[in-house]
């Protein structure tokens, strides 16, 4: 584990996500008549990524997860807060933000009737690159996700999810992104395509020295791929540090029961649902 | 220049272009229902052995056609996003809103002005009508100076489905009904209850229809079912003008507000594929 965690560990001192006291609530009324209802998604959270790190965000359905993922995305505004990433402070520096990240979400969004390469060269476009070098580099991504290439023409309706997310992460990194958002990229996934998908994370932080915000259900991946940890429970950052520490604070030798321990929830019947 | 703004604006062409292809089925039914539908309405002049009421209905019914095809393009493809589940990719994307509409309002002129072609023709077999004399070009530039306002209009309506995501695409057709109607697009005006007329002034519809039939020649005096006088473009000048005007203040209106909107949504969480 010590050596594992060896290897994890960010060699980089720089910050490249430093989210302070970030707070969001959305706000609806049922009914015309009815008083408005807040719903606090993030109390205050606070964290920091250093360049080259993979953090790991475990959390229940209704943690805050995904909403923390969409304002780092720039898809949706904070109530309260700084965030800055890879210098850039939102919102003033989402424009620019935007060409240094890639976003992985649970559901791989894809225009369902086009292949994986018409999706790739579009969204490759989209970022300005060249059709032909986008392409290139698709089909080496791809390659290493274990996807066959005889496949790139084929409606990806026709494809197994665990392929579809395989594309969605070749999408992600089609620019090379320094900074990656991955937002549970392996729920519902089959256990190999699970363990291809973990293992190019990997290969990707060595070789790239990508930074990785990872939101996961599941305890061995968020173990196996983060150096530092975060338990994420009603819109509250409630522990944080590597695996280790996670369980020594919690006086146990298991990530789950630490999790329980420190947040009182249970993460058990989310990481096998689907 | 190229990497910031036309590649990106092309990649909407492109996407936009391959899901046509993948649905081609769907949208040969839909232009053979169009043709149907249009010459049902133009037939009306026919079986009143009237050349003018037939052209007018035939010219209404096309330049409809193109009208409403454009902007159901700009203003559902927020929809077609969301039913996609893509529209937080695309809204993440380093592509200004500029870029991004004008992206897809090319591909919906472009679409449009086929199958408005592809229309006319059928139509011109089917009801055995002469066009000869009509300046037809100088429809044809009025259709594209047109084309601008209805750009900012689809723009405008395109927030419906931002702002609602369970019913926003409906309301961008209560829009177009109310176009439809002010515009005189199948009658003058004139016939319209007193109240709703000044909303006519306000469609670029209606100065593209009163453009057209001038340009047809479907009222000049000496014109006759084999033979149409069609007027020069110099004679519409007023309208292309208007037109022109209404283009330049409803695409930064439409732009605008569609910002406004994008910002709201990003308070409130409805960029989500499920709102």
């Amino acid at each position: 584990m010590i050596k594992s965690m060896l290897t994890l560990k960010p060699t980089e001192t720089r910050i490249a996500i430093e989210v302070s006291d970030l707070k969001k609530v959305f706000r609806k009324r049922e009914g015309l008549r009815a008083p408005i209802k807040e719903e606090w998604a993030l109390k205050g959270v606070s964290f920091y990524v250093h360049v080259g790190e993979t953090y790991g965000l475990l959390g229940p359905n209704g943690s805050g997860k995904s909403t923390l993922i969409r304002i780092l995305s720039t898809l949706l505004t904070a109530d309260g807060g700084r965030v800055q990433m890879m210098g850039h402070q939102l919102p003033q520096g989402e424009q620019a933000l935007r060409r240094l990240m890639g976003r992985v979400s649970v559901d791989a969004a894809f225009y369902k009737k086009l292949s994986p390469r018409e999706n790739l060269l579009y969204a490759a476009q989209l970022y300005g690159l060249e059709s032909r070098q986008a392409e290139k580099r698709a089909m080496q991504i791809l390659e290493q996700l274990g996807l066959e290439s005889r496949r790139f023409s084929d409606p990806i309706e026709e494809m197994s999810r665990g392929m579809q997310q395989k594309i969605a992460i070749a999408r992600a990194l089609l620019i090379n992104p320094p900074l990656l958002l991955l937002d549970e990229p392996t729920t519902g996934l089959d256990p190999r395509s699970r363990r291809d998908v973990q293992a190019f994370l990997e290969d990707l932080r060595k070789r790239e020295g990508t930074t990785i915000l990872l939101t996961t259900h599941d305890m061995a991946e968020a173990e196996r791929l983060s150096y530092r940890i975060g338990f994420l429970a009603k819109g509250r950052l409630v522990a944080e540090g590597t695996a280790q520490e996670l369980k020594q604070q919690a006086r146990t030798d298991d990530l789950e029961e630490a999790f329980i321990a420190l947040t009182g929830e249970d993460l058990s019947e989310e990481a096998n649902s689907p | 220049m190229f990497e910031r703004y036309l590649r990106p604006m092309w990649a909407f062409v492109f996407r936009d272009w391959h899901l046509t292809r993948r649905y081609m089925s769907w949208v040969a039914v839909f232009v053979f229902y169009a043709i149907v539908n249009s010459a049902t309405i133009a037939l009306i002049g026919k079986a009143q052995d009237d050349f003018r009421l037939t052209l007018t209905l035939l010219l209404g019914v096309l330049l409809w056609s193109f009208l409403s095809a454009m902007y159901n393009e700009i203003a559902n493809s927020i929809s077609y996003e969301r039913w996609e589940g893509t529209l937080e990719y695309t809204f993440m994307a380093p592509v200004s809103r500029l870029v991004h509409l004008s992206g897809v309002s090319l591909f919906a002129i472009v679409f449009s002005v086929f199958r408005t072609i592809v229309i006319l023709v059928g139509l011109v077999l089917f009801i055995q009508v002469s066009v000869d004399g009509a300046n037809l070009l100088g429809v044809l530039a009025v259709l594209l100076v047109a084309s601008l306002a209805f750009m900012g209009l689809g723009l405008m309506a395109a927030i419906l489905p931002v702002m609602s995501p369970e019913n926003g695409a409906q309301a961008t057709n209560i829009f177009q009904g109310v176009l439809l109607l002010v515009s005189g697009i199948y009658y003058p005006v004139s016939v319209l209850p007193a109240w709703v007329q000044p909303l006519s002034y306000l469609s670029p519809a209606t100065y593209a229809l009163e453009a057209s039939r001038k340009l047809m020649g479907i009222n000049h005096p000496e014109s006759t079912p084999d033979r149409l006088v069609g007027a020069p473009l110099s004679s519409v000048l007023p309208e292309l003008g208007i037109l022109l005007l209404m283009g330049v203040v409803l695409i930064p209106l439409g732009l605008w507000v569609f910002h406004t909107a994008e910002m709201w949504a990003k308070r409130t969480g409805k960029l989500k594929r499920t709102g």
